[in-house]
C-alpha cells in the first residue's frame, strides 16, 4: 500500500510536468491552429541552454536559468510565431505542423551537434531526501515539483479566467474573428499565448531534466506523453490537459512499477487508442464541428 | 480540415486537372528514361556509390507510399518509418529462419502493411484526419518497442543479419550492381503501379478528398473508404521498401525505424513537391544520397536538411517540383503562351 501511494506520488510528479507542457501545447492550437510536433523538443531544449550557459559562459546555475529561459522564450515563443506560423499559416495547417517537425529535427540535432550526445546531469532546485507522511516515505523532489506545477498552472488559470488580458486572451481562442470585431489585439493576444507556451516549456524543462538527465533525446518521449494527455483530455481544454497529465503520468508510472518496465511506454499508447476509440473528444473536451 | 487540403496547391491541381495527358506522359517518360539511366549510372561507382543509390531507391519508395498518403488524400502519417520497419524485419525474419523466398516476403510485407493501415486508420479517422498524426505516432514508438524488446523473434538490439539477396530467374543478386539493377526494375513497376493508380478514377477521387473533403462527399464519394484506402496503400509501400531494405543492408536493429525517420520521410515529401509523383525521388535524393556525397558537412546535415525544408516550406509549401512549377507557370504567363489554368 505505502509502495502504491509513492508510486502514485511519482506519477502525479511527472504528470504534472506533461500536463505543463500539454496545457501549452493546447493553447497553441486553441488560438493559432498550430500542432507543434516540437514540443517534446521544446521541453528538452531549455535544460540544455541552461546548462550550455553554464559550461560555455561559466555562469553560476541561477544566471544560467534566467538567460536560458529568456533566451528561450524570445527565439522558440516570439520568435517561432514570427518566423515560423505567421508565414506559413496562410498556407494551411499541413505544411505547419511539417514545419514543426523539421524544427523539431532542427533542435534535436543541434542540442546533439552543438553540446553533447549524452545524458548530462542536471541540477535540482528541490531538496533531496523524503518526508514520512502517514506511514509512507514520500520524495521531497516529487512533492516540490507537483506543488510548483500546480501553483503556475493556478496563476495560469487565476490569469486567464481573472485578468482582462486572460479573458482576451481566451476570448481570441474560442473565436478570432467575434475578438476581434470586439476590439481586442487578437494578433498580440496570440502572441502571448506563444510566450506562454515557451514559458511553460521552460517550467517542465528545468523540472524534469533533474529526474530524467538532460539529453536531446529526450524530447521524443516527453513530447509523445504530451500528446496523449491533450488528447486524453480533450484537445481544446486546458484543464482537460492537466488531468490528461495527471493520468497519463500515474498510468506510466503504475505501469513501470507492476506491468513491465520494458513496455512502460506501451501503456499510454493504449489508453489513447482506447480514448480514440471511445470518446474521441477526450474525457472534458467538446464536439467540435466540421465546416465545409 | 478543408482549408487544410485545398491551400497548399492551387496551381497544381489546376495544372492536373488541365494538362493531365501531357503532364502525366512526361512523367511516365522521366521514369522510364530514369530507369535506363540508373540501370548504367553505377557501372564503375563501387560498392559503396552503387549502394548509395540503391538507398536512394529503397527510401523513395517509401517516400512515394507516403507522398499518397499525405500529398494526394493529405493524411499526416507518422508511421512510414515503422511500416518499413515492419516489412524489413519480416522479410528478414522469414528468409533467415523460415527459409521463405524473397517474393513471398516482399509480398507478405506490403500485405501485413495494407491491413495494418486498414487497422490503424478505421479508428483514428473516423474521428478527425489529424487524430491519425498522433495515432501513427503512438503505433510508431510501439513498432520501435516491439522490434527491440522482443529478442527471441527480433534479435532486440543485437538486430539480425545474413539476410539473402533475392534471385531472378535462377540470376543471384549478391553483387552489389546486380542487386542495384534488381531495386531499379522494383521501384519502376511500383512507381508506375501508383502513376497507374493516381490517374484512375480511384486516383481521382482521392485528389478530390484532397482538395474539398466534404464537397467531395456530397459528389459521393465515401470518403472514409478512399481515405482508408489511400493510407493503406501508402503503408503497403512503406512495408515494399523495408523489404527490399532488408536484404540491401544484410543487417536491421531497430535504430533506423525510430520515430524520427518517420519524420524525415515526411519532410522527404514535401521537401520534393507533395502530391508531385516524381517528388519523392527528389525529397529522398536531398535526404539520403546528397548527405553521403557530401560528406564535408559531417553531421550537421540532418540540421541543414531541417533548415532548408523549413525555409522551403515558408517560401512554397509545395516543394521544390512546386516551385518549378510556379516558375514555369510564371513564365509561360509573361510569354503569352494562353494557359489559362491559373486561378
Amino acid at each position: 500500500m505505502a509502495e502504491l501511494v509513492a508510486y502514485i506520488v511519482a506519477g502525479l510528479a511527472t504528470g504534472a510536468i506533461y500536463a505543463l507542457a500539454a496545457i501549452g501545447f493546447t493553447l497553441v492550437w486553441q488560438t493559432s491552429q498550430t500542432i507543434n510536433f516540437a514540443q517534446g523538443e521544446y521541453v528538452m531544449l531549455p535544460a540544455i541552454l541552461i546548462l550550455a550557459a553554464v559550461a560555455f559562459l561559466g555562469l553560476p546555475v541561477w544566471a544560467a536559468a534566467i538567460l536560458g529561459a529568456a533566451l528561450f522564450v524570445v527565439v522558440f515563443g516570439l520568435g517561432f510565431k514570427l518566423a515560423v506560423v505567421d508565414p506559413m499559416i496562410r498556407h494551411g495547417v499541413l505544411p505547419l505542423a511539417i514545419a514543426t517537425m523539421a524544427l523539431a529535427i532542427i533542435m534535436k540535432e543541434s542540442a546533439k551537434d552543438f553540446f553533447s550526445s549524452e545524458a548530462q546531469t542536471f541540477p535540482s532546485p528541490f531538496p533531496a531526501g523524503a518526508v514520512d507522511v502517514l506511514g509512507v516515505s514520500l520524495s521531497l523532489q516529487h512533492i516540490a515539483i507537483i506543488a510548483v506545477a500546480f501553483v503556475a498552472i493556478g496563476a495560469l488559470q487565476w490569469f486567464v479566467t481573472a485578468t482582462r488580458t486572460g479573458r482576451q486572451m481566451q476570448a481570441t481562442a474560442q473565436n478570432p474573428g467575434v475578438a476581434l470585431i470586439l476590439g481586442i489585439p487578437v494578433a498580440r493576444m496570440v502572441m502571448l499565448t506563444f510566450a506562454i507556451n515557451a514559458g511553460l516549456a521552460v517550467l517542465a524543462s528545468v523540472l524534469i531534466s533533474p529526474i530524467y538527465l538532460a539529453k536531446f533525446s529526450n524530447g521524443d518521449v516527453i513530447g509523445l506523453f504530451a500528446f496523449i494527455a491533450a488528447i486524453v483530455g480533450g484537445f481544446n481544454q486546458v484543464r482537460g490537459a492537466l488531468a490528461g497529465g495527471l493520468i497519463v503520468g500515474v498510468v506510466d508510472s503504475l505501469a513501470a512499477a507492476y506491468i513491465s518496465s520494458s513496455y512502460r511506454l506501451a501503456v499510454p499508447l493504449v489508453l489513447l487508442v482506447v480514448i480514440i476509440l471511445v470518446k474521441p473528444e477526450g474525457l472534458f473536451g467538446r464536439r467540435e464541428e466540421r465546416r465545409v | 480540415m478543408s482549408e487544410t487540403a485545398a491551400s497548399p496547391v492551387p496551381a497544381k491541381a489546376s495544372g492536373l486537372a488541365g494538362g493531365l495527358l501531357g503532364r502525366l506522359d512526361g512523367v511516365l517518360l522521366t521514369l522510364v528514361a530514369g530507369a535506363v539511366i540508373l540501370w548504367f549510372l553505377p557501372v564503375g561507382m563501387g560498392r559503396y556509390g552503387t549502394y548509395v543509390l540503391t538507398l536512394w531507391l529503397v527510401t523513395a519508395i517509401a517516400v512515394m507510399g507516403l507522398n499518397l498518403t499525405l500529398g494526394i488524400a493529405g493524411l499526416k502519417s507518422l508511421a512510414q518509418g515503422a511500416f518499413m520497419g515492419i516489412g524489413a524485419y519480416i522479410t528478414a525474419i522469414l528468409g533467415t529462419k523460415l527459409g521463405i523466398d524473397w517474393y513471398t516476403c516482399f509480398a507478405l510485407s506490403g500485405l501485413a502493411c495494407f491491413a495494418l493501415g486498414l487497422v490503424l486508420g478505421f479508428p483514428a479517422l473516423r474521428v478527425k484526419a489529424h487524430y491519425l498524426a498522433f495515432v501513427t505516432l503512438a503505433f510508431s514508438t510501439l513498432v520501435w518497442l516491439v522490434l527491440r524488446n522482443e529478442q527471441w523473434l527480433t534479435g532486440g538490439t543485437f538486430g539480425i543479419s545474413n539476410i539473402a539477396r533475392p534471385t531472378l530467374f535462377g540470376l543471384r543478386t549478391d553483387g552489389a550492381l546486380a542487386f542495384h539493377r534488381f531495386v531499379v526494375v522494383v521501384t519502376l513497376i511500383l512507381a508506375l503501379a501508383l502513376w497507374w493508380l493516381v490517374r484512375s478514377p480511384w486516383g481521382r477521387a482521392f485528389l478530390a478528398l484532397r482538395e474539398n473533403p466534404i464537397r467531395a462527399a456530397s459528389l459521393g464519394i465515401d470518403i472514409r473508404a478512399y481515405t482508408l484506402l489511400a493510407f493503406a496503400i501508402g503503408s503497403a509501400y512503406g512495408g515494399f521498401a523495408g523489404a527490399l531494405y532488408a536484404p540491401l543492408v544484410e543487417f536491421i536493429d531497430p535504430t533506423p525505424f525510430a520515430l524520427s525517420a518517420s519524420f524525415m520521410l515526411l519532410l522527404m515529401v514535401v521537401a520534393g513537391g507533395s502530391g508531385y509523383q516524381l517528388g519523392p525521388f527528389l525529397g529522398a535524393l536531398l535526404a539520403v544520397a546528397l548527405p553521403e556525397w557530401l560528406r564535408f558537412t559531417g553531421g550537421l546535415y540532418l540540421i541543414v536538411f531541417g533548415i532548408v525544408v523549413l525555409l522551403l516550406l515558408i517560401v512554397c509549401p509545395t516543394g521544390i517540383l512546386g516551385l518549378l512549377d510556379r516558375g514555369w507557370t510564371a513564365l509561360k504567363a509573361r510569354f503569352g503562351a494562353s494557359d489559362g489554368s491559373r486561378p
